[in-house]
């Protein structure tokens, strides 16, 4: 870390989440607000480690039925079957879809587990102020927010299978409670992601001058 | 010291003083590299100009069928309200309010509310209650997912093509040329010149 860099936070200013404006904090003044838009500031986004621990153990538990139970259910006149989202993934390789199995086994296993990994890693390290490489912990937390949305794929597979077949006399589509268990997955790890604070992973670094308290107005 | 001249990083929280940009520059964080902000002459237009294109295509992509299938003649066509309403009907609720808010309501908010914010500016009328909209058009963002389910539409029919004839929407081609139109109207779109401007007009 180079000398000269300062937060904002500890030249007592506050970076507007809205409009990114900066504004400079008043002395005992217990709440601040941006001087441009009005928005609430905060040093840093209120108890963003255990709001961000809440919504992983959530996710933890519901990604166990999201992948054991079935997220579609296939009935015709000759067969029933049941699909989980591996078992799909192995039907689509079987039937020689390879690029559509690496698609979703991508979309639908590989994210939502690097997520959770990822997350429960970055609040691990700024819990225990670890100062492993800030910028590269940055990266990761990017990765996570960029790829989040995509593990919506199955969901929406699912909505447009059940909605083409449905009410059809051969053959009925309909949800399998995997399915909402696993979409309760991605918006429980994209709610966590948003409640984690980037800006942690920088404060505790261990030449850095500890942030004040929120209640500590003096510059 | 003018505060106008200083930037706090999202990402680290670095205090820097902003600097000028060629035209179609980037400024990042000198320590983590985010994206501080962008310069792009008159990008309000260009954004009011993706989000009129967006909103025909969208209304497109709503009214008309994404597909239908074909099964020893009998033929099934669902737009994305069907979609949303045989999932309802169904009885899984949870998962129509999902696929509901993030194909259909959040678009059309960032739609809606991008033309609010930006047609009366774009005509020198001072808009009340920008801040709102610039606070609401920030939390949907993430939920607004016209790409992932454009990919979903294709895995579903690749799928369902080993059981039935698929035909191809009007609705598909919509969603095909509005995925790109957002992404990219996203990006043009500078809340520091909806403030520049909303200045320049009070």
């Amino acid at each position: 870390m180079n000398g000269g860099v300062m937060t904002a936070a500890q030249l007592g200013f506050y970076g507007c989440p809205i409009c990114h404006r900066v504004t400079e904090s008043i002395p005992g003044a217990t709440d601040a607000r941006c001087s441009r838009c009005g928005e609430r500031l905060h040093w840093r986004k209120p108890n963003s480690i255990s709001r961000t621990w809440a919504l992983l153990l959530t996710g933890y538990l519901l990604y166990i039925p999201a992948n054991i139970l079935p997220v579609m259910h296939t009935d015709s006149l000759f067969s029933a079957q049941s699909d989980t989202i591996m078992s799909g993934i192995v039907y689509l390789w079987a039937s020689g879809s390879w690029a559509l199995a690496g698609i979703v086994l991508i979309a639908s296993i590989f994210v939502p587990a690097a997520k959770l990994a990822i997350l429960t890693f970055l609040v691990l390290s700024v819990q225990r102020r670890s100062t492993w490489d800030p910028l590269d912990r940055t990266k990761m937390y990017r990765v996570v927010e960029f790829i989040g949305r995509w593990s919506m794929l199955d969901i929406f597979v699912v909505t447009i299978s059940v909605a083409l077949v449905q009410m059809h006399s051969f053959a009925t589509v309909s949800v399998g409670l995997g399915a909402v268990a696993f979409g309760a997955v991605v918006v429980l790890t994209m709610l966590a992601a948003k409640q984690f604070d980037p800006r942690l992973i920088w404060d505790s670094q261990a030449d850095a001058p500890s942030l004040r308290e929120s209640t500590d107005g003096h510059s | 010291m003018d505060v106008s001249e200083l930037i706090a990083c999202p990402d680290c929280d670095c205090l820097q003083r902003r600097v000028s940009l060629p035209l179609g520059g980037a400024a990042h964080c000198g320590r983590c590299d985010a994206v501080l902000y962008r310069s792009c002459r008159n990008g309000l237009q260009h954004t009011l100009a993706y989000a009129v294109a967006g909103l025909f295509l969208f209304l497109i992509a709503n009214i008309y069928p994404i597909a239908g299938i074909d099964m020893q003649g009998h033929r099934q066509a669902a737009s994305l309200y069907d979609a949303v309403s045989v999932l309802w009907q169904e009885g899984h609720a949870e998962v129509a309010v999902l696929v509901g808010l993030t194909t259909i309501v959040s678009p059309s908010i960032q739609i809606g509310l991008v033309l609010f914010l930006l047609v009366p500016l774009h005509f020198n009328y001072l808009i009340q209650g920008a801040v709102p909209v610039l606070r609401i058009l920030e939390a949907v963002r993430p939920w607004s997912m016209m790409e992932v389910f454009f990919l979903g539409v294709l895995v579903s029919l690749f799928k369902l093509e080993q059981l039935a004839q698929v035909e191809i929407g009007i609705a598909l081609w919509a969603f095909a040329a509005m995925v790109p139109i957002l992404i990219v109207g996203g990006m043009t779109f500078d809340p520091d010149e909806v403030w520049a401007k909303v200045r320049a007009l009070s």
